[in-house]
């Protein structure tokens, strides 16, 4: 199984190894989709972790051992579809098609699996309606 | 069966539950089997709708007095600077003007609350007068308590709009969306074979006094719109492959509902506001038909580059193509997203048809039609003509 999630490091853990561990260790696939490191070396980063549930779980435990906070993505980007006009503007931007209108009633659709959490919806939607939470 | 029809007996069969009113979408599928005569012995009304950005927007409003009177002179409206040039208590605020402490709020955000109920905080000041001794006033307004709201946009509902990408290589932020770099992607802003105008290439029943639904309630053409052009280039289907017609618009926002009024904001671009318009277009003879069954293959736009000065055109393209998701231009595949809601448009030609079918909504002649071989002129930058 494959699954999205937001690793947030303390500046001690920065300097970790992590993903070589992940990928040694736990026969982790691992893609970064992105990393930022902040003032004060705190770091974050978005990592697709492909490996068995058994695996993938013995992974989690062992950043979480590691002191990393270990945040499934879905919980991070939100969009206020209630509010949406489906006007389609986000999908001008989103390289992924995480954010689709190419359906039978033009309607707005939101794909969280397909986000790489790239921002551009959030500047892209004129009626302000995504929250990205990518930062400290 | 008669092949020619008048509004008054078009209305005549709306009063007696008879008429038959389709969409925009469904006469277009419908005439891929029917010839126009099969049609026109079928069907008496088309509606069709739009729901996109429409900057040129505006409202009037008048306050009522208060006691002692002000002359208003420097108006705002919560923080939004409001025309002082009206009278005493009268004013127009546009849409996208912006509130002087925050950029993602501006006079389609006002227009917004006022619709929703919400208090408006009105701040007006004045130089005072015998007649008009007040010189401040700072006070709360909502839509039960004003006298008027009246929206009256200038400039909507465009027949046809170039599609928009960038050739640069960064990324521009326009009012046609976030336009990324090297061709990255094509924005486009009309409802295509559901767009009011696009149905009507010749203005033939659509004209100054038309009753239209504009936000969710009923009202009128006022006027030709601002920048209205009928002399674009037409392709063979008669169709201007570039923005031309405009209407100007009007009705009382106190009816209106936030379903179809939305403020937008455009990343450094600044305020706009949606707008939702539906016009019926009664099938009057078979030629009104031929131009009602248009469909979005044969609807053409050009594509312009926004990232160049001048904007200038690239090619062409049709509205089946960019509704498609992609479109093809010089060999690459160019992701497309459209600007205008076609969900929101095919609700507002919905309403229209199920109004007429429940004989609350009834068709208009046009008083006057618009006037015909209009151009624009561009604004020079010049001194003082001196004879």
């Amino acid at each position: 199984m494959s699954k999205k999630y937001i690793l947030k490091f303390r500046p001690s853990a920065v300097e970790e190894p992590v993903t070589y561990c992940l990928i040694k260790e736990y026969d982790i696939r691992v893609n970064i989709l992105r990393a930022e490191i902040y003032p004060g070396k705190s770091g974050i980063m978005l990592v697709e972790l492909d490996a068995n549930s058994i695996k993938l779980k013995q992974a989690i435990s062992f950043l979480q051992h590691k002191d990393i906070e270990v945040i499934p993505f879905e919980k991070r980007i939100h969009l206020e579809i209630e509010k949406c006009v489906h006007c389609g503007a986000c999908t001008a931007v989103c390289c992924t098609s995480a954010l689709s209108i190419l359906n039978e009633k033009s309607e707005l659709v939101f794909t969280p699996d397909k986000c790489v959490a790239c921002g551009l919806c959030v500047k892209a939607c004129p009626l302000q309606l995504f929250q990205l939470q990518f930062e400290e | 069966m008669k092949s020619n029809k008048t509004v008054e007996e078009i209305n005549k069969k709306i009063r007696q539950g008879d008429a038959v009113v389709i969409t925009a979408e469904e006469v277009s599928k419908m005439a891929l089997t029917l010839s126009p005569e099969e049609i026109i012995n079928e069907v008496d009304v088309v509606t069709t709708a739009t729901f996109g950005p429409m900057c040129s927007s505006g409202a009037f409003l008048n306050f009522g007095h208060s006691d002692p009177p002000i002359r208003m002179e420097e108006i705002s409206l919560n923080n939004v600077p409001a025309s002082g040039g009206l009278a005493a208590v009268d004013t127009f605020i546009g849409a996208t003007e912006t509130a002087k402490d925050d950029p993602y709020y501006g006079g389609a955000h006002v227009i917004y609350d006022l619709i929703d109920g919400k208090d408006v905080l009105l701040k007006a000041r004045a130089k005072g007068t015998d007649c008009y001794p007040r010189k401040e006033i700072d006070t709360y307004i909502n839509k039960k308590e004003i006298n008027e709201m009246i929206l009256f946009n200038p400039r909507n509902a465009y027949q046809n709009y170039p599609a928009a990408t960038n050739t640069t290589s960064s990324t521009k932020y326009t009012y046609m969306g976030i336009l990324l770099p090297g061709l990255g992607n094509v924005t486009y802003s009309t409802s295509g074979e559901l767009s009011p105008l696009l149905n009507d290439p010749e203005l033939r029943t659509i004209g100054i006094g038309t009753k239209i639904l504009l936000g969710g309630a009923e009202g009128f053409v006022a006027w030709n719109g601002t920048q209205f052009n009928t002399v674009r280039p037409k392709n063979k289907f008669g169709i201007p492959t570039i923005n031309a017609a405009t209407l100007a618009v009007i009705g009382n926002m106190k009816d209106m509902s936030t379903e179809f009024i939305r403020p937008a904001v455009y990343e450094k671009y600044g305020v706009s506001i949606f707008v939702g318009i539906g016009i019926p277009i009664p099938l009057l003879n078979k030629d009104i038909v031929r131009t009602v069954s248009i469909r979005n293959e044969q609807i053409e736009t050009t594509i312009c580059d926004y990232g160049r000065n001048g904007h200038p055109a690239l090619g062409k393209t049709n509205y089946q193509q960019l509704q498609s998701g992609y479109i093809e231009l010089g060999g690459e595949r160019i992701q497309t997203a459209p600007l205008s809601s076609l969900y929101k448009a095919r609700i507002i030609a919905e309403d229209l048809k199920n109004r007429i079918q429940r004989k609350k909504f009834f068709l208009t002649e046009p008083v006057q039609l618009f006037p015909k071989n209009t151009s624009l002129n561009g604004l020079k930058i010049r001194g003082k003509d001196y004879e």
